[in-house]
Formats: structure tokens, C-alpha cells, sequence
């Protein structure tokens, strides 16, 4: 084999690697979508949006655990949402180029990957610990801090796109700088601040690491803030661990429930707020 | 309108009004900047507090004991430890060079209209909850494991030194071999996401001029592409392994919660995120809660180190960029 058919062969080997470990990559997300499909959606039925969760052996659906997972996931994005957009705005406008803002820059990009089990085991240490009790208030607390990170990121990324002549055209006509930031950046950078928010949720809304010892779980029907609630995430890893045959096709719903309605906010937001670049 | 010029008297009131808002404005944002600060900070000494009295108690004994045992309240970590690192390790050994071999197909080899849907699909894949992946690993992934692949590979590799340990154990399709799988699958996308970004900032001037020097992509690939995106390369894998070694729920599902060393990686083990998750909201007595809490500040220090590592990387890259 001569030099130049070797490195000829080098090439084609590596290239086909190449393909094969995209078809590796995409192959698993056939099966695990395949999984939920196959397994989910024959057990879907006007029960499960209906009632509450039932005792083995019983009929019953998911209607509890769908209304927690909803109010869980509001309450976090409710706080998570705003403090993440201001400090987002923090580091785009007023801080740009300070060192404190830096610091905060880098450390909300490590609080970004943090495990979400630790946070769950701080909000237990400061609210569940304080209260004295598990509540969807800690757990949404608990989700907000995970969505918190995800807002300042994105944020700054989109108020950093729209150009600084808008803002000195602005401040040129004698405009207050928070009047300019409020009313032209906001609304330039509009679209990439709501994808950031509703990518926020779609990843909290399945997050179960940290509401293990926050919300903890309820069978019953509950819409109070201050008591334990029902959430999709933790009824899944209840039901599926439990040895109840009728428990896990609910685990297998409400996994499909919560995976395609995460996947649905993804794609949205990919094709229809798609940010101009 | 008419008010407004009429009204020139009432400029420096309006100004007043301008600069109180934006003190307003200013602190407002400045205060939630902080609170990002300050939640990383409450966070270690919040660990710190509730471990101490686990710390204090057993010292250095509590990283190196493989003894987790609640009736005689007597705590080590090692067992969660090495299962947390070893099942993290596994993951990388698959997820990396797939991630490259990913990252390279969207960025070099696919033809334009095939790469957003790519990118798309692969970072689905980061989308879909952790706790799926547990249920898929459980009720799917393990049971094809343990009929169809562990057989083979313990027949196959089972008794060569060293990879022997790799691939002994039994069959049961639950253990520390199948979290590192599942794991693999989950840091893929946030490894590929960040090697495609990296491979996209590298100047098409440095590509074509070795391409014309007779360059095949291969080459192109592995000594223009890599040396250029090396830190932003390793910044990636960091930031993988940061997350699979915080990963808990599908690994809490599969890793079999055994508090022994495994004596080959199809044993069950265990690891740090799933001993929290299996035993926090059942522990009783102050010093097993404190034990948990300790475990949750070692996984938080591994973490903080990896994931601190990627970062300085990843700025250093986005320094280079900036010139």
C-alpha cells in the first residue's frame, strides 16, 4: 500500500466512524422515545387526567400529581424567572466589564452544572429544616434555583446581541438608562429571553433529584402551597420502583406525559422563537 | 406634546425621576447578581454545617471506610465514592470519543441542510428528564444488558487480567456497568454541544489552506481542528463529567445500591447521588442525616473542582477568541 492510499484509507475508516457514532448518538433517542410510545400510551385515558392517584390494585389516574407537577413548576419559574432575567440584565448592562460581574459570570456558569441533588439538600437545610415540614413551597424554591442560572445565561447572551447603537441612540436622546434597558433592549431581545424562560421550564418541570426532600409526594389531591404535593417526576420514581403491576403502566403515563410535553417545548422553541442570529 | 415642550421648567424634575428609577433599576439587578453569588456560597457552608457533625465525629475515617451501616452508626463514604467515580469514568471512556465523532460529522462531514436537525436531535437528547432515563435503564436497557451483552462480554473478557474486572460480575443487568452506560448516553449531548461550538469557531482559512496542501479531512481534523480547539475540547469533557458525576436519579434506578466495593463492575454498587436519594428522607438520627450531608459536601467539592476546571478552560478559549 503506498503512503498516499494508506492515509486515503485512514481517512475513510475515521470518516465512517464518524457516522456511525451520529447513528450511535441518534439511536438512542429512537429507543428511549420508542420506549415511552410503546409502553405509555395504551394505558392513556380520561381516568388519568381525572382522578387521583390510586391504591394498588385500584383504578385511578394521575390528575394529583399532574396539578403538583404544574403548580411546583409555576412556583419555581414564578421566583427562578425574574431574579434570573435581572441578574442576566446585571451582567449585560450595568456590571459589563466590572470584576464582579465576572465573578458572578463564572460562578452561575458552575451553579449551571451543579448537581441538582445538592440542591435539593440545601433548600431541605434552609426551608424544609426552618418550616419544620416538606412543602411545594421548598420545592418550588428548590426548582427556581435551578432555573435561575439557566435565565442569567440566556439573558445576557440575547441583550448582548442588540447592537450598542440602539443604546447610545437611546441615551443620545436623553432617555434614562433603565428606561432604555426596560422598554428598547427588552423588547429587542424579547424573543431570546422568553426561549430562555421556556427552556427553563421544560427542564425543571422534569427534575426529580430535587424535590426528593423538598416537595416530597402526596397521594392525595392537594393545591396547598405549605403541605407536601403530588408531582409527576416523584410518583414516577415511586410507582416504578414499586412492585405493583397497575403502578407501573401510571409510571409509564405519566413518564410519557412528562417527556413528550418537555420534548413539545423544546421543539417550539427552536422553530418558532428561533433567535435571529 | 404640547405639554411636554411647554413644561421645559420641569426638566430637572424629570431627570430626578430618571436617576431615581435607575438607582431603582440598578439595584434591583445588582441585588439579584448577588443572589446568584450568594447561593453558591449558602450552598458549601450550608453542607459544611450539616456535615460537621458526621466530619468531626469520623475525620479522615469517613472518606477512606467502605462501612456505611446505620444500626451502629458507623459511616464511610469510599463505597459511594468509588462508585460515583468509577461509573463517571466508564461514561467518559464511551461518551468522549463518540462526542467527537459526533461533533465532527455535524461540523465537517454533513451536508448543510442535515446539520440543525442533527444538532437538534442529539441535544433532545440532553432535553428528556434524568428520572426517564432511570425507568428506560431499569425496565428496558438492563434487562437487554443482562440477556443479550453481559453474557458475552464476561465470557469473552471475563477472565484477562485487568479488563477482566471491566466485564466480570454476574449477568443481572443492574450494577455499576450499566449506570456508566446510561450515563454515557446522558453526557453525550452537553459533550457534543460544546466540542461542535468549539469546532465551529476554527477559521475556515486554517481548513482550506491544509486542505489545499492535500490534506484529507482526517488530518484536517486531527492537526488543525484539535490543536486549535484543544482547551475548549477539554472544557467540554470536564463539563461532561461534571455532570455524570452529580447524576442521580438514573443512576439511583440502575446502579443496584449495594454499600459493598463490587468486585467487577457487573456487581452492584453504588454511588453518592444515590445513596442521598434512596436514604435521606428515611434517615433517622442526627448523625446518620449529618453522614448524608457529608456525602452531599464531597460530591459538591468533586464537582466544584471539575466543573471550576472547565470553566477556567472554556475562558481561556473565549479569550483566544476575542483576539
Amino acid at each position: 500500500m503506498t503512503l498516499y492510499q494508506k492515509r486515503k484509507a485512514i481517512n475513510h475508516f475515521n470518516m465512517a466512524m464518524c457516522v456511525l457514532t451520529t447513528i450511535f448518538g441518534l439511536f438512542w433517542l429512537v429507543w428511549l422515545l420508542w420506549t415511552l410510545v410503546s409502553h405509555g400510551i395504551g394505558y392513556i385515558d380520561w381516568q388519568v387526567f381525572t382522578e387521583p392517584t390510586p391504591a394498588p390494585g385500584n383504578d385511578g389516574g394521575l390528575s394529583n400529581a399532574i396539578v403538583g407537577s404544574v403548580i411546583v413548576t409555576a412556583v419555581g419559574t414564578l421566583i427562578g424567572a425574574p431574579i434570573g432575567i435581572f441578574a442576566g440584565t446585571y451582567l449585560a448592562e450595568y456590571g459589563r466589564g466590572s470584576r464582579i460581574a465576572a465573578v458572578v459570570r463564572f460562578f452561575n456558569d458552575v451553579l449551571l452544572s451543579a448537581p441538582s441533588i445538592i440542591i435539593g439538600l440545601f433548600v431541605y437545610e434552609i426551608v424544609v429544616v426552618t418550616m419544620g415540614h416538606f412543602s411545594a413551597l421548598a420545592g418550588g424554591i428548590a426548582l427556581s434555583l435551578i432555573m435561575i442560572p439557566l435565565n442569567v445565561r440566556i439573558t445576557e447572551n440575547m441583550m448582548r446581541l442588540v447592537s450598542d447603537q440602539m443604546r447610545e441612540a437611546a441615551a443620545a436622546l436623553g432617555i434614562p438608562r433603565w428606561k432604555v434597558i426596560t422598554r428598547i433592549i427588552y423588547r429587542a431581545a424579547l424573543s431570546g429571553i422568553i426561549t430562555g424562560v421556556i427552556l427553563g421550564i421544560a427542564r425543571i418541570a422534569g427534575e426529580t433529584a430535587p424535590l426528593l426532600f423538598t416537595a416530597l409526594n402526596n397521594n392525595f389531591f392537594s393545591t396547598n402551597l405549605l403541605a407536601p404535593i403530588a408531582n409527576l417526576p416523584i410518583m414516577i420514581f415511586q410507582f416504578a420502583l414499586s412492585p405493583y403491576e397497575d403502578w407501573h403502566h401510571l409510571a409509564w403515563v405519566g413518564a410519557f406525559l412528562i417527556t413528550f410535553a418537555i420534548l413539545a417545548l423544546n421543539v417550539v422553541v427552536r422553530f418558532v422563537l428561533r433567535p435571529s442570529k | 406634546m404640547s405639554a411636554e415642550y411647554a413644561g421645559q421648567s420641569l426638566a430637572p424634575e424629570r431627570r430626578a425621576i430618571g436617576a431615581f428609577g435607575d438607582r431603582i433599576f440598578h439595584g434591583v439587578t445588582a441585588v439579584s447578581a448577588l443572589i446568584v453569588l450568594a447561593l453558591i456560597m449558602g450552598i458549601a457552608v450550608s453542607l459544611v454545617i450539616g456535615a460537621w457533625p458526621a466530619l468531626s465525629k469520623f475525620g479522615w475515617h469517613f472518606v477512606v471506610s467502605s462501612e456505611w451501616n446505620p444500626v451502629t452508626d458507623d459511616y464511610g463514604a469510599l463505597v459511594a465514592i468509588f462508585g460515583t467515580l468509577v461509573s463517571s469514568a466508564l461514561a467518559m471512556l464511551i461518551a468522549v470519543p463518540v462526542s467527537f465523532g459526533i461533533a465532527l460529522f455535524i461540523t465537517e462531514l454533513a451536508p448543510l441542510w442535515m446539520r440543525r436537525p442533527i444538532s437538534t436531535a442529539i441535544e433532545l437528547l440532553a432535553a428528556i428528564p434524568s428520572i426517564i432515563y432511570g425507568m428506560w435503564g431499569l425496565f428496558v436497557f438492563a434487562p437487554f444488558l443482562s440477556d443479550y451483552v453481559q453474557p458475552w462480554l464476561n465470557d469473552a473478557f471475563g477472565d484477562v487480567p485487568i479488563v477482566g474486572y471491566l466485564f466480570s460480575g454476574p449477568p443481572i443487568g443492574i450494577g455499576v456497568f450499566t449506570a456508566g452506560l446510561v450515563l454515557a448516553v446522558m453526557v453525550i449531548p452537553f459533550i457534543t454541544a460544546v466540542m461542535r461550538d468549539t469546532f465551529e469557531v476554527v477559521p475556515s482559512v486554517l481548513k482550506e489552506s491544509s486542505y489545499a496542501l492535500g490534506a484529507t479531512t482526517w488530518e484536517v481534523a486531527r492537526s488543525v481542528i484539535l490543536p486549535y480547539t484543544k482547551t475548549g475540547v477539554i472544557g467540554g469533557i470536564m463539563l461532561g463529567l461534571g455532570r455524570a458525576l452529580g447524576e442521580t436519579m438514573a443512576v439511583t434506578f440502575v446502579i443496584g445500591n449495594s454499600h459493598s466495593i463490587p468486585n467487577g463492575l457487573f456487581y452492584p454498587g453504588n454511588s453518592i447521588s444515590a445513596t442521598l436519594a434512596n436514604e435521606f428522607t428515611e434517615a433517622t438520627g442526627e448523625l446518620y442525616t449529618s453522614a448524608l450531608i457529608a456525602l452531599g459536601l464531597v460530591l459538591f467539592v468533586i464537582t466544584l473542582i471539575v466543573l471550576v476546571l472547565a470553566r477556567l478552560l472554556l475562558l481561556r478559549l473565549s479569550a483566544q477568541e476575542g483576539r
